[in-house]
């Protein structure tokens, strides 16, 4: 039997009180479409810190910018994309983090985009800054044998 | 509702935070805040106790790596402690472990500090 698509939105203000409902909006998702609690929280995770990424520098904390969350399920994977219409910066040309360094330099952040590659299984990015940036995370149920 | 606190208990020069609930971009500025408290105070001699935080982002990692820098040089350190695997991992992943001294209980980062 094939699963259907489903498909599911939430829309909310650009603000860091909103991390938790967005992780929870998440979590029942994934429990839905039948990953595991471990993979669950994954997903969760780089979902917050993608969300972060916009709160911080695309809206700059601004409760009146709306943040759009669409996650699309089927039998086999999640996908979820998240637009924001701010500056905007293409996350695919970030190198990873040398932790060694950011410590001697005292740097408190830069290490949410590493997490967001780490955890899901694609990353995808389309940047048209002020228009609209997209970033689609997707997690797949099983990871293909041939890949 | 607060999802997030920091609960501080000084022993001698050793001061240990313990943070429970959920650390992400909200509630790293509440941590960020006790850390700094200490410094002002002179107290570098930090354990951080983690049995009952049940997540952390990137941004309470950032809270780690910006003040371990600045507390070393005054002879102190942050230590982990009381880690459950679901947060370990997220360390872990940044490779944190190699850079921070990890141990199961409170009382064996206290025995560290006065050696």
């Amino acid at each position: 039997m094939k699963a259907k698509t489903q498909k599911y939105k939430l829309k909310i203000p650009s603000i860091t009180e909103n991390l938790q409902m967005i992780r929870e909006f998440v979590l029942k998702i994934a429990a839905k479409t039948g990953f595991n609690e471990e993979t669950q929280e994954q997903i969760a995770l780089a979902v917050d810190e993608a969300c972060t990424n916009v709160i911080k520098h695309a809206h700059h904390h601004d409760a009146r910018r709306l943040m759009d969350i669409q996650i699309q399920t089927d039998a086999n994977k999640m996908k979820i994309t998240i637009t924001d219409k701010g500056r905007g910066f293409d996350i695919t040309k970030l190198k990873d983090p040398d932790i060694e360094k950011f410590i001697k330099e005292s740097r408190h952040g830069g290490l949410g985009i590493y997490l967001i590659k780490t955890l899901m299984d694609e990353v995808d990015y389309e940047f048209n800054p002020g228009v609209k940036n997209q970033v689609q995370l997707t997690k797949y149920l099983k990871k293909s044998v041939t890949s | 509702m607060e999802n997030f606190e920091v609960a501080r208990v000084d022993r001698s020069d050793v001061s240990i935070l313990r943070l429970k609930g959920f650390l992400d971009a909200h509630t790293a500025p509440n941590f960020e805040q006790a850390i700094q408290e200490l410094i002002e105070e002179n107290r570098y001699k930090i354990i951080v106790s983690m049995s009952d935080l049940n997540y952390i982002s990137s941004a309470g990692l950032g809270v780690f790596m910006g003040f371990i820098e600045e507390i070393r040089e005054k002879e102190g350190d942050i230590k982990l402690t009381n880690m459950t695997d679901k947060v370990f991992k997220v360390f872990d992943l940044l490779g944190f472990p190699a850079l921070y001294k990890i141990f199961q209980e409170e009382a064996e980062a206290e025995k560290e500090y006065s050696k």
